[in-house]
């Protein structure tokens, strides 16, 4: 345990020392509180005291900004030779991947943190369902959890961080939108699996209030997946 | 700690990097491993330290096989990647702390390990720098003083002395042969007179295959196919002092260097000497001998010799 939590310490102080985080945080709460609170199908239209339009919204911003932060953490030390310094120490790849996967979520939980004043503004402004908007951080949590792993898969096989960038996007891509649209295009059995692959539906149900053990499960396996794989690719040892 | 390496191979898609080595290193022993580029130095090191997977054979390390007991093993293994890759985004500092926490230092040892590398490394002055600023030099004693924060028993180091000044050099070797008295070392290097000066045994290879293995003194011994001496004699003719010299029983072959001032350069027989019968010549003809140097094999021979053709 010790070591995961020394690597990710350390991602962490990166992401600050780097600027990176707090280019991420204005960015993110700089999105989706224009998007939540200003513009467009925002969260007065509803005329009901619900967080639903902001977690439409982030569902969105994660979905960009996590391949961002996720594309350099092994393609870059790939790319420097500084991932044999530190598979060298004692240390094993599973324990790295996992530092780095653990440093992504807590930057994410920090800026999720920083929307906490949206559910006490609109707590304050009308009779708000708690419930819900717990269980709707929960499912953004999943949700960043799920494709953190994604990206750290995409960072794990290559040494370009801007190709790791637009790999996670790809990847991503299918989970968030396309399983979904092609669900829709089949009937019967395989319309069904395509609709359980996709993240959206999961994600939905979720930010309505509904934990379903199969949304927990299928955002947990797709994690697992993930990071199992970018153990998988790093124990290659390919440098390309 | 010993490493012991048996049969080592190691394929790549096309060619083969290590072909079928064996050595060991003893504890308190420093290894020069000498070898042209690609010849499969980095390659072997890199398996030491579990960093790569283990073709055929077998390394062990103190009994205990590098294959099943990798992650116990690193702890014991201080290892110096070539090209030195850092976090240039830490400073120093922060850096050396990371490492010993990840290499299992005691949380509250942490803080005097990371001192007294600093004081052993020479980094006192640049501590609080991030790495990407300092020089190469300084770059170097950082990724020594990674390798040693705690204190292993083996010490792998891929070129340590690139890109260092000749004072540092000399500084670092005696780091390392300080460190040595009761560590195992194996350190890679293509500068042959830092091996002689650092190393008590040398081991060549090419093209993945060992081609010597002894101390610097026995490596020469076994090249010098014969010895060569070169002498200038006083007071005679070149022509009769080199007939004269060719009709010795040891002389092989004379080459007049210098006519004007009698230099000659001797290839004595195989095995045998011929300083005594040189200078009983020069008594018997009352020839001044006014030099008489024999020519040693440098390792940069014995090198040439093993890794060339």
């Amino acid at each position: 345990m010790q070591p995961i939590w020394t690597i990710a310490k350390r991602e962490l102080n990166s992401f600050f020392d780097s600027l990176i985080a707090y280019i991420m945080l204005v960015l993110f709460l700089g999105f989706s509180g224009f998007f939540t609170w200003l513009y467009g199908n925002d969260i007065f239209m509803v005329g009901q005291a619900s967080l639903q339009s902001f977690f439409n919204i982030a569902y969105w911003t994660l979905f960009f900004f996590i391949p961002t932060l996720t594309m350099r953490l092994l393609a870059e030390e790939k790319k420097t030779g500084t991932i044999e310094l530190l598979l060298t120490k004692a240390v094993t790849d599973r324990q790295v991947v996992l530092g780095k996967f653990l440093s992504t979520l807590i930057l994410v939980a920090i800026a999720l943190a920083f929307t906490l004043p949206y559910p006490i503004t609109v707590g304050a402004l009308g009779n708000l369902d708690f419930g819900q908007v717990i269980c709707g951080y929960i499912g953004l949590l999943f949700l960043s959890s799920a494709y953190i792993a994604i990206g750290l898969f995409a960072s794990s096989v290559t040494s370009n961080q801007i190709v790791a960038c637009l790999l996670a996007l790809f990847i991503g891509l299918f989970f968030h939108l396309i399983f979904h649209l092609l669900s829709n295009q089949f009937s019967g059995v395989i319309g069904q699996v395509l609709e359980s692959l996709s993240l959206t539906s999961h994600f939905e149900s979720m930010a309505r209030g509904v934990v379903d053990t199969i949304d927990v499960v299928y955002f947990l396996s797709v994690t697992f997946f993930g990071l199992l794989l970018a153990e998988y690719s790093l124990t290659k040892r390919s440098i390309a | 700690m010993d490493i012991r390496i048996q049969n080592l191979t190691k394929r790549y898609a096309t060619q083969t990097a290590v072909d079928n080595i064996s050595f060991s290193v003893k504890q308190g022993e420093i290894l020069g491993f000498l070898g042209p580029n690609g010849a499969g130095k980095s390659t072997t090191m890199k398996m030491v330290t579990g960093y790569i997977e283990i073709g055929d054979g077998d390394i062990l390390i103190g009994n205990q096989s590098v294959r099943t007991h990798s992650n116990e093993l690193k702890k014991h293994i201080g290892y110096l990647p070539e090209h030195n890759p850092l976090y240039l985004d830490m400073p120093v500092i922060d850096y050396l702390h990371f490492c010993a926490a990840l290499q299992g230092v005691p949380k509250a040892k942490i803080a005097e390990r990371t001192r007294t590398m600093i004081r052993l490394c020479g980094l006192n002055v640049e501590k609080h720098k991030k790495i990407g600023e300092l020089s190469k030099g300084y770059r170097q004693r950082v990724g020594l003083a990674q390798a040693m924060i705690h204190d292993p028993e083996i010490l792998i180091l891929d070129e340590p002395t690139t890109g260092l000044d000749p004072n540092q050099i000399v500084e670092i070797r005696q780091l390392i042969r300080e460190m040595g008295k009761e560590k195992t070392v194996i350190l890679s290097t293509h500068i042959l007179p830092e091996v002689e000066a650092t190393c008590d045994r040398i081991l060549i290879i090419n093209k993945g295959k060992i081609v010597a293995d002894g101390t610097a003194e026995i490596l020469r011994r076994q090249q010098a196919a014969s010895e060569q001496v070169r002498i200038k004699i006083e007071d005679g003719n070149a022509e009769d002092i080199s007939k004269a010299l060719r009709l010795l029983p040891s002389v092989e072959t004379v080459t007049v260097t210098d006519t004007a001032t009698n230099r000659f350069l001797i290839n004595c027989r195989q095995g045998v000497e011929s300083r005594r019968e040189l200078f009983n010549l020069c008594v018997e003809n009352k020839w001044v001998l006014s030099e008489i140097v024999p020519m040693e094999t440098t390792l940069e021979d014995v090198f040439r010799n093993l890794t060339l053709n």
